[in-house]
């Protein structure tokens, strides 16, 4: 994959100070933010690696290794909490032998918890992808992964 | 109020008009199988004559939040000279039906059709700020207009900023998005502040784990917020507005952007507005996932392309903000209330309310209620209301615990309170928050201890790290709550989490660490009985806390029909098949709960972990 080119394209769209914005079309083009990318974005604007590696683990949405093919999430906001949320991420984690922020050996998946969703009236919910699952069981969690 | 909103929309009333919720809420139910389904059983009846006819009539329009989120997906079908008929909990394979039976045939069907709970949902909310929420397109622009839209922006531009601020005033308009600092001064300041160039920033950065309201309101009516931001921008004098939104709501920032796109093309955005020489632009910012970027100055740390972390004020935003300019920053439901107040009057707007707390509050209303889902109250009304009269009170009809109301900032409130009214005041005085409006509810099954472990978990994960009480504090308040949900609680705990909580309340850097102790100090206050028995007896009272209950089957009651052995994932459990009973082995069990919900004849019990005698529960 050609990091440096695909990076520069993404900075000629931006102004120079929208750091965050940039790092987020990066984050967006690769799935994740790679090291290649963070030197090209340093030389091109002049801000310290440290300062952009500063930003990139402060905020939750940045990675900075591959993630898997599907990204599964489980919400763990107050309602999914109350209605069970632990007990579908126990599942899942059984289900695909990896712990919450990993993913499998195959690429396929990676699980990951995240504080709220905002679709706390359909709790608990699990999503794959953009594709949102609300009154989630332990059942219908065999279900949703096979798909 | 929606009625009149709807009758305004009607511009042809031989039209037939289906509408399907597609929020969120609506598209993980299904929503867009149904609106699919829609279209094409539409589409292949146009052959019948009568139909045909009508081709071009039909309209399937999209809406957005309707509220009830449990009997999604929802769909209103108006058949002209027909009363307007709502259908709960659609799926496409009743699609062919209901186009067939009340389209066709002109006979709703009764199966259906929404039932009582759906009007005791509606009867004691006041819908203001969500009057269009489903009811109009939020993706077209004449749906708002037809709907007064953009009038009260009109009305400002006349009458000037100074009287704007002087209706918001009147209006008794207080922040939306947590501690409810009067909008109508806030504007004042910002106006006053010296400066050519100043800022608004709507704070659509909707973070409370449980909390949805302004993901409906800019999915379904950003207009409303467009609206009051462009008003605002223009009392404060600021000619660019900024909308921090969170990245996890990808169809409120679509819906935005085209919003914005529309207002511009319509004149109300952009320059000169209206011929009244006031320019306005309007930029959406991406957050990125952090919770403390709600937090004023760490939202505007963030929006210049810092890591989002607090500063001390003063300097207050509305001297010194963004980039060093005067900055005002509103919540989406605030600015939403904007166009109501400058259309209406700002006396008609403080008819609804307390004394101190004016017009309505949008609650996301969740947890263990009958009815969840988006609803809007008048300020005043009772937390026993809300829970019982418009939530429909509680699931399986188990008991009422708590409410927690206000996120991680705020607390949870016990049956004591159920009288409680809600307003920013008496809900500060019972030790909670309004906070942006989450309101989530519990019963016998939620173990409050559990409950502000979880809170702590958020805050310390959540916490930026600049301010040690925040930063550590927090850490060893998530460390003695891990304890005592684990069974190892001591008795130094009890004293030692309410003196930390005290320390980081009154010593926190900002909002976010001085708030963080409220769930625990709350819990503490009402549900001390659970502490102590966490802690003394090592039992969980709600039966909830892992390693103080185990799963164990009534052989009396158990059919050996293997069910409960296939579903679990961890191999817990032998025999239960062959005419064996079922035996979980307590080591090996994960306590997912999946063998209980799965159990034909409810023949596993939670017990405590370590009592001989089973204890009935659930």
């Amino acid at each position: 994959m050609d990091f440096i080119s695909r990076t520069q394209e993404i900075l000629d769209k931006h102004s120079n100070n929208a750091v965050i914005p940039v790092l987020q079309d990066v984050q967006n083009e690769f799935g994740y933010v790679p090291e290649e990318a963070v030197a090209h974005i340093s030389s091109v604007t002049n801000i310290n690696k440290s300062r952009l590696y500063g930003i990139l683990t402060f905020y939750s949405q940045f990675y900075l290794k591959p993630r898997g093919k599907n990204i599964v999430k489980v919400c763990c906001g107050t309602a999914c909490h109350v209605k069970g949320a632990e007990k579908n991420l126990t599942k899942l984690k059984e289900l695909l032998k990896i712990k919450e922020g990993e993913t499998t050996a195959d690429g396929e998946f990676t699980l990951e918890r995240i504080a709220c969703m905002g679709a706390c009236g359909l709790a608990p919910v699990v999503t794959v992808n953009q594709e949102v699952h609300g009154n989630v069981t332990s059942d219908k969690i065999d279900k949703i992964i096979k798909k | 109020m929606s009625n009149e909103i709807k009758e305004k929309l009607i511009t042809d009333d031989s039209l037939i008009q289906i509408s399907i919720c597609l929020g969120t809420g609506g598209v993980a139910a299904g929503a867009r199988d149904v609106f699919n389904s829609f279209a094409k059983e539409l589409e292949s009846n146009q052959v019948e004559a009568v139909i045909k006819e009508r081709k071009c009539r039909h309209k399937v329009h999209q809406t957005g939040c309707r509220g009830l989120c449990a009997l999604d997906v929802l769909v209103d079908v108006l058949v002209p000279g027909m009363a307007e008929t709502s259908y709960a909990r659609v799926t496409a394979a009743m699609v062919p039906e209901i186009v067939q039976e009340h389209i066709i045939n002109k006979k709703p069907v009764e199966k259906y059709l929404v039932d009582e709970a759906h009007h005791r949902f509606f009867d004691k909310q006041k819908r203001r700020v969500l009057q269009r929420c489903g009811v109009i397109d939020p993706e077209d622009i004449n749906d708002y207009l037809a709907t007064d839209g953009y009038q009260a922006l009109a009305k400002a531009l006349r009458i000037g900023p100074e009287k704007v601020i002087d209706e918001v005033k009147t209006a008794g308009l207080r922040g939306r998005g947590g501690a409810g600092f009067p909008t109508g001064l806030k504007w004042a300041f910002c106006r006053a502040a010296e400066g050519d160039t100043k800022y608004l920033i709507c704070n659509a950065d909707e973070g409370d784990p449980g909390a949805f309201m302004d993901r409906s309101q800019l999915e379904s009516d950003p207009h409303s917020v467009l609206e009051g931001i462009i008003i605002g921008s223009y009392a404060i004098g600021a000619e660019k507005a900024f909308i921090y939104v969170r990245s996890e709501y990808p169809l409120a920032i679509e819906r935005l952007k085209i919003a914005i796109r529309q207002a511009k093309e319509k004149g109300y955005l952009g320059d000169n507005i209206l011929n009244s020489g006031f320019n306005c632009r309007i930029e959406i910012e991406k957050g990125s996932g952090a919770f403390v970027c709600g937090e004023e100055t760490a939202l505007m740390s963030s929006i210049e392309g810092n890591r989002g972390m607090p500063k001390p004020r003063p300097p207050y935003p509305a001297e010194k903000g963004l980039w060093g300019k005067p900055t005002n920053i509103n919540n989406v439901e605030t600015l939403a209330n904007v166009p109501l107040i400058i259309l209406g009057g700002a006396a008609q707007y403080a008819q609804i309310g307390t004394e101190k707390s004016k017009g309505t509050k949008v609650f996301a209303l969740t947890g263990k209620v009958n009815n969840t889902g988006l609803i809007e109250v008048p300020m005043g009304i009772t937390i026993k209301e809300i829970v019982y009269d418009i939530g429909g009170g509680i699931n399986n009809d188990k008991k009422f615990k708590a409410i927690q109301i206000g996120g991680p900032s705020g607390g949870c409130l016990g049956e004591s309170h159920l009288d409680t009214p809600i307003d920013y005041d008496s809900l500060v005085a019972a030790g909670a928050i309004m906070g942006s409006g989450g309101c989530v509810v519990m019963d016998e099954d939620t173990c409050m201890v559990d409950i502000a472990r979880y809170f702590m978990d958020f805050i310390q994960e959540e916490s930026c790290g600049k301010c040690v009480p925040c930063r550590i504090g927090t850490k060893r308040m998530l460390e003695i709550l891990t304890r005592i949900c684990d069974g190892e609680g001591v008795a130094e705990d009890l004293q030692n989490l309410e003196e930390l909580a005290k320390k980081v309340k009154n010593t926190a850097l900002c909002g976010l660490g001085q708030t963080a102790p409220n769930p625990v100090e709350s819990t503490f206050r009402y549900f001390k009985d659970e502490y102590l028995a966490h802690i003394k007896e090592k039992r969980c009272p709600a039966k909830a806390c892992k390693n103080l209950i185990k799963y164990r089957v009534t052989p009396d009651d158990c059919k050996s029909c293997a069910l409960c052995v296939k579903v679990c994932p961890s191999e817990a459990i032998l025999g239960g098949k062959k005419g064996v009973k079922a035996e979980i082995q307590n080591d090996k069990c994960i306590r997912c709960g999946a063998c209980l919900s799965k159990c034909p004849t409810k023949a596993i019990k939670v017990v405590d972990n370590d009592s001989a005698a089973a204890v009935e529960v659930k």
